[in-house]
C-alpha cells in the first residue's frame, strides 16, 4: 500500500514540479533573457515584470479549438506529445536534487536517461508522420536524423564521466565528485561535446534545422495547436531543463559546494538550493548560445557530428580509460 | 507557340498554380516536386513568389513571380501633377525612401533647366546618405534572421529609430520624408540636427561592429554564405544588376563615384568595396563596408556644410516645357534611374522608373538551379530587394 | 591553430549578445510612457478656421483628393470705417479624410492664408473608419497641439515673410 502511496505522491510531485521548472525556464531566459539580449524588455504587462505571461499563454493555448488534420492517423497523432511529455518528465525524474530527494535511482539511471532522450525522438517522427503532411513528415524525417546522430556524442560524453566515477547511478556520481574534483575539469572534453549535443538534442540553434529552416512553418509541429502544441512546448522545456540537470550532476558536481560537506538535513534543504543555482546557469548556457549564432545547414551538421563529435568522444572515453587504469 | 516554349516546363508551371505548397504536392514525372514559395513566406522582403522545381534537396529551375504588390506607379504618375508625383515616390523603396525622391527631382530640374543651390545639394546629400544607412541596417540584420541568428535583426532596429527619428526631426516624416522640391528641398535643418547627426554615426559604426563580430567573422555564417550563390561578374551584367550585387560580383561600378552628378558626392572622400569572389558573403560584407562608409561620407559632408538658401527660384505651378531625360542615382538597392517625359503640362506625360530589384530578382532563374533548398534562402536573402522596389 | 582562431572570432557572438544584456533598453513602455515627437513631426493637420478664405488650393493640391470644402458667400466687414460691406467666403465645411490622407503637407504648403498647420499629434486611432473623416471643429481642435516652428541650423537663409491678412 506504501508503495502505491509513494508512487503516486511521487508522479504528482512530478506533475507539480517539472512544469514549473519548465516554466521557469522558459520565463527566465525564453523571454527575458532573450529579450535582454535583443535589448527590449520582453513581456511586462501580464504581471509584474510579466512573470504571469506563461499562464496567460497557457491558458490561451488550452482554450483553443482541438485540431485533427483530415486523414491524419489520429492515434498516431494524438499519442505523439504524450510521449514527448512522458519521456521528458521521465527524464527529469531521473535527476538528483539533493542527497535525500531523487525521483528515482536507478543503478544504471544515466544509460536510462540516454534512452529515455532516445524514445523523445520518437515522439517527433511520429508527430511528423502523424500529421498527414508531406512537409511535417520531411520535417519529421530531418529531425529524427538530426536527433540520432547527435544521440552518439551524447552518451560518448557520459561514458567518459561514467568511467570517471565507475558507476553508472546519477547519486553514485555526484558523491564520486564530492571527494574529488568536478568531472568538468578532467572531462573539459567531455563537457563540451555534451552541451553542443544537447544543443541539438533540443534542436536549438545553431542545429535547428528540423524547427525554423523551411519549406514552411514548423517542421513536424505545423500542425499541432491549441493543448497538443503546449504539450510539446512543454517537453521540449522539460527537456532541456532536464538536460541542463544531468549536466550538472555529471560534470558539475550536483548539489554539492566545494569544501562545504553537506549531510542529513542541511543536505536536504540547501542541496536543492544549489543544484537550481547550478542548473540555471547550465541552462543560461544553451539559451545564450541559442540567441547568439545561425543556424547550421543540414549536411554541415552531420559532418559535424559524425566526422568530429563521435571521433573526438571516442577518443575521450579511450583516454579516460587508460589514465584511469594507469593512474 | 513560341520559339523554344517547354511545355513540360509550363505543365509544371500551371501545376505549381493549382497547389497549395503546405498540402499535398504532386510528382510531376520523375523530375521531381513543384515547389511554391509563395507570396506569404518569411524568407522574402514581401509577397515575391518563388516557384521552384526540387529533385530531393536540389533545384531544377527556378522562377520569381512578381506584381502581387503592383501598385501602378507609372500609370499614377501620368494623373499626378509634379509634386503629387514627388509624394508616390517615396513609397517605392520604402526602407531609404529620401533616395527614391532624389533622381525625379533631378530629372524635373533638368527639363526645367534649373539647379538647386549649393546647399540644398549637399543636405540632399547628406539625407540620401541616411536612407542608405536605414535601408542597408535592416538587411544587415535581416540577413542574420534568414540564416538563423535571432537577434542581429533586433538590433538592427533599435539602432535604425535613432537614423529615423534624425530623419523625422529635419524631414517630418520618418518614413516618408517629402523632403526635395523642384529647386531644393522643403525647409533647412533644425537648429542642433547636424551635432545630433555626428552624435549618431559612432552608434552606427558600433553596430556594424557587432554585426561584424556576430554574423561576418562567425564561422558558422562564413561556411554558410562563401560560396553559396556565386553570380559571375558576365552573368551580373548580362541581368543589369547594380548595386552592392554587382560591386559583389567584381564589377566596379560606383555611380556616385564614377558619373557627374550635382549632389555633393565629389567632395567628400570614401571608399568603394568591390569583391572578386561573387558569393553571398560578399554581397553580405560589400554593405556591410558600405554602411561604414555612408557614415564617414555624412561626417565630411556636415562638418563642411555651405552656408545659403536652399531653393532656387521655382514657379510655384510647376509646367515643365517638352522634353524628356533620364537620372540614375546609386540607391541602396542598386541603380534606380527615372526617365522622364513631359508634354508641357502639370502632369508628366510618361515616367519610367528603373527600379534595382526588378533586375536583381530576375537573375534566380540562372542562379537558383543547382542549388540545395537550404542554399535558396540564403541566395534570396543576399541578393536583397523590396517588393515595393520590384512592382511598383 | 587556425580553427582555434575562427572557432574564438565566432565565439565573439556571444560577447555581444551578453554585452547586451546588461545594457539598458531602449524600449519605450508605451503607453505608460511616451517619447517626445520632434517639432516636424507629421501626425495631423490642424486647421485656423479663421484664416481660411475657401480658395479651395488644398482640396486641387491634395494628391488623393482628400479634403472636402463647401462655403458660402456672406457679407464681411468693410474695408475701412464707413465703407461698404465686402463679399467674404465662410467655411461651411471642411473634412479632411485621415483614411486617405498621405501625410505628404502639399495642402499646408500651398495655403496662401496659413490656415493648415502641422501638428505631432498622432494618437487618434479609432475602431471606425467612418471616424477618420475629421470636421473642421476637430481639425480646430488640433491647433492645440501645434508645436512652434524650430530655429534653424548655422548657415540657413533667414527669411522673412508677410503675416498673413485677417479676414
Amino acid at each position: 500500500m506504501t508503495q502505491w502511496l509513494e508512487t503516486s505522491l511521487g508522479l504528482i510531485v512530478l506533475a507539480v514540479v517539472v512544469p514549473t521548472l519548465a516554466a521557469v525556464f522558459a520565463y527566465a531566459f525564453l523571454f527575458k533573457a532573450m529579450a535582454h539580449m535583443q535589448q527590449r524588455l520582453g513581456p511586462m504587462e501580464a504581471g509584474p515584470h510579466g512573470s504571469l505571461q506563461l499562464v496567460a499563454e497557457a491558458i490561451k493555448w488550452v482554450q483553443k479549438e482541438d485540431l485533427f488534420p483530415r486523414r491524419a492517423d489520429r492515434l498516431v497523432f494524438g499519442l505523439a506529445p504524450i510521449v514527448a511529455i512522458v519521456t521528458a518528465f521521465s527524464m527529469c525524474a531521473l535527476i538528483p536534487v539533493s542527497n535525500a530527494v531523487v525521483g528515482a535511482a536507478p543503478s544504471m539511471g544515466l544509460f536510462l536517461f540516454a534512452a529515455l532522450s532516445g524514445v523523445s525522438s520518437l515522439a517527433i517522427v511520429m508527430a511528423g508522420w502523424g500529421s498527414n503532411s508531406k512537409f511535417s513528415v520531411l520535417g519529421g524525417l530531418r529531425a529524427a536524423a538530426q536527433l540520432l546522430a547527435y544521440e552518439i556524442p551524447l552518451v560518448l560524453a557520459l561514458l567518459g564521466v561514467v568511467v570517471l566515477a565507475g558507476s553508472a547511478n546519477l547519486v553514485s556520481i555526484v558523491g564520486a565528485q564530492s571527494s574529488s574534483l568536478w568531472f568538468v575539469f578532467p572531462q573539459i572534453v567531455g563537457f563540451t561535446i555534451f552541451m553542443i549535443a544537447a544543443q541539438a538534442e533540443l534542436t536549438q540553434a545553431p542545429f535547428d534545422v528540423p524547427v525554423a529552416e523551411s519549406e514552411l512553418v514548423a517542421g513536424y509541429m505545423t500542425e499541432y495547436s491549441g493543448f497538443r502544441f503546449l504539450m510539446f512546448f512543454i517537453a521540449e522545456l522539460a527537456t532541456a531543463a532536464a538536460l541542463s540537470g544531468l549536466a550538472v550532476t555529471c560534470f558539475l558536481g550536483g548539489w554539492n559546494i566545494p569544501f562545504v560537506e553537506l549531510t542529513g538535513t542541511l543536505g536536504a534543504v540547501v542541496g536543492p538550493l544549489v543544484f537550481f543555482v547550478k542548473l540555471m546557469i547550465v541552462g543560461f548556457l544553451i539559451f545564450w548560445i541559442r540567441f547568439s549564432f545561425p543556424r547550421v545547414r543540414e549536411d554541415q551538421l552531420h559532418k559535424l557530428a559524425w566526422k568530429v563529435l563521435v571521433p573526438l568522444g571516442l577518443a575521450n572515453v579511450a583516454i579516460t580509460a587508460c589514465l584511469k587504469v594507469w593512474m | 507557340m513560341k520559339a523554344g516554349y517547354d511545355e513540360r516546363r509550363a505543365a509544371d508551371y500551371m501545376n505549381s498554380q493549382l497547389v497549395d505548397g503546405r498540402v499535398n504536392l504532386e510528382l510531376v514525372d520523375d523530375d521531381g516536386m513543384v515547389l511554391n514559395l509563395g507570396p506569404q513566406h518569411p524568407a522574402t522582403h514581401g509577397t515575391l513568389r518563388i516557384v521552384v522545381k526540387l529533385d530531393g534537396e536540389r533545384v531544377v529551375w527556378a522562377e520569381p513571380v512578381c506584381g502581387y504588390m503592383h501598385r501602378g506607379y507609372e500609370k499614377l504618375a501620368e494623373v499626378r501633377t509634379y509634386p503629387q508625383v514627388n509624394t508616390l515616390l517615396n513609397r517605392i523603396d520604402w526602407l531609404g525612401s529620401f533616395c527614391n525622391e532624389v533622381p525625379f527631382i533631378q530629372a524635373v530640374e533638368q527639363l526645367l533647366e534649373v539647379e538647386a543651390p549649393e546647399r540644398a545639394q549637399w543636405i540632399r546629400t547628406v539625407l540620401f546618405e541616411l536612407g542608405r544607412i536605414a535601408n542597408l541596417m535592416v538587411f544587415l540584420g535581416d540577413m542574420g534572421m534568414q540564416l538563423g541568428a535571432i537577434t542581429p535583426p533586433f538590433l538592427a532596429f533599435r539602432d535604425r529609430e535613432h537614423v529615423l527619428d534624425l530623419i523625422e526631426s529635419a524631414t517630418g516624416g520618418r518614413f516618408h520624408p517629402y523632403y526635395n522640391r523642384v529647386g531644393g528641398i522643403k525647409e533647412d535643418l533644425p537648429k542642433g540636427w547636424i551635432a545630433d547627426v555626428l552624435a549618431t554615426m559612432p552608434r552606427v559604426r558600433r553596430f556594424c561592429d557587432e554585426m561584424e563580430e556576430m554574423l561576418a567573422n562567425n564561422e558558422i555564417f562564413r561556411s554558410r554564405t562563401r560560396g553559396v550563390g556565386v553570380i559571375r561578374k558576365d552573368l551580373a551584367l548580362s541581368y543589369g544588376m547594380s548595386g552592392a550585387n554587382a560591386r559583389a560580383s567584381g564589377i566596379d561600378w560606383d555611380l556616385r563615384r564614377d558619373t557627374p552628378s550635382p549632389m555633393a558626392w565629389k567632395h567628400a572622400k570614401f571608399n568603394v568595396a568591390v569583391s572578386a569572389d561573387a558569393d553571398s558573403f560578399a554581397r553580405y560584407w560589400v554593405r556591410l563596408v558600405e554602411v561604414r562608409e555612408s557614415t564617414s561620407i555624412i561626417e565630411q559632408l556636415l562638418t563642411n556644410l555651405p552656408a545659403g538658401p536652399i531653393q532656387a527660384k521655382v514657379r510655384k505651378i510647376i509646367k515643365v516645357p517638352p522634353g524628356a531625360t533620364y537620372v540614375e542615382t546609386e540607391n541602396p538597392l542598386g541603380q534606380m534611374g527615372y526617365y522622364v517625359v513631359s508634354n508641357d503640362g502639370l502632369s508628366p506625360y510618361r515616367v519610367k522608373i528603373r527600379t534595382p530589384s526588378f533586375n536583381n530578382i530576375s537573375v534566380l532563374p540562372a542562379v537558383l538551379p543547382g542549388e540545395n533548398v537550404s542554399d535558396l534562402i540564403t541566395i534570396i536573402s543576399s541578393l536583397y530587394f523590396i517588393l515595393g522596389d520590384v512592382d511598383k | 591553430m587556425s580553427f582555434i582562431k575562427s572557432a574564438a572570432k565566432s565565439l565573439a557572438g556571444m560577447k555581444v549578445t551578453l554585452r547586451n544584456m546588461t545594457r539598458r533598453s531602449e524600449t519605450v513602455q508605451y503607453p505608460h510612457e511616451k517619447s517626445e515627437k520632434a517639432n516636424r513631426a507629421r501626425g495631423v493637420i490642424a486647421l485656423e478656421q479663421a484664416n481660411c478664405t475657401v480658395c479651395m488650393l488644398c482640396v486641387r493640391e491634395c494628391p488623393v483628393w482628400c479634403i472636402f470644402i463647401e462655403g458660402y458667400k456672406d457679407q464681411g466687414p468693410p474695408r475701412r470705417p464707413g465703407g461698404k460691406p465686402r463679399l467674404a467666403q465662410k467655411l461651411d465645411r471642411f473634412d479632411i479624410d485621415y483614411s486617405l490622407c498621405m501625410y505628404c503637407g502639399i495642402c499646408v504648403e500651398v495655403c496662401p492664408f496659413d490656415a493648415l498647420f502641422w501638428s505631432a499629434e498622432h494618437e487618434y486611432s479609432e475602431p471606425h473608419i467612418a471616424s477618420l473623416l475629421h470636421d473642421k471643429d476637430q481639425l480646430q481642435h488640433w491647433m492645440t497641439t501645434i508645436k512652434p516652428k524650430v530655429e534653424l541650423e548655422d548657415g540657413a537663409e533667414v527669411k522673412t515673410r508677410k503675416p498673413a491678412r485677417e479676414g
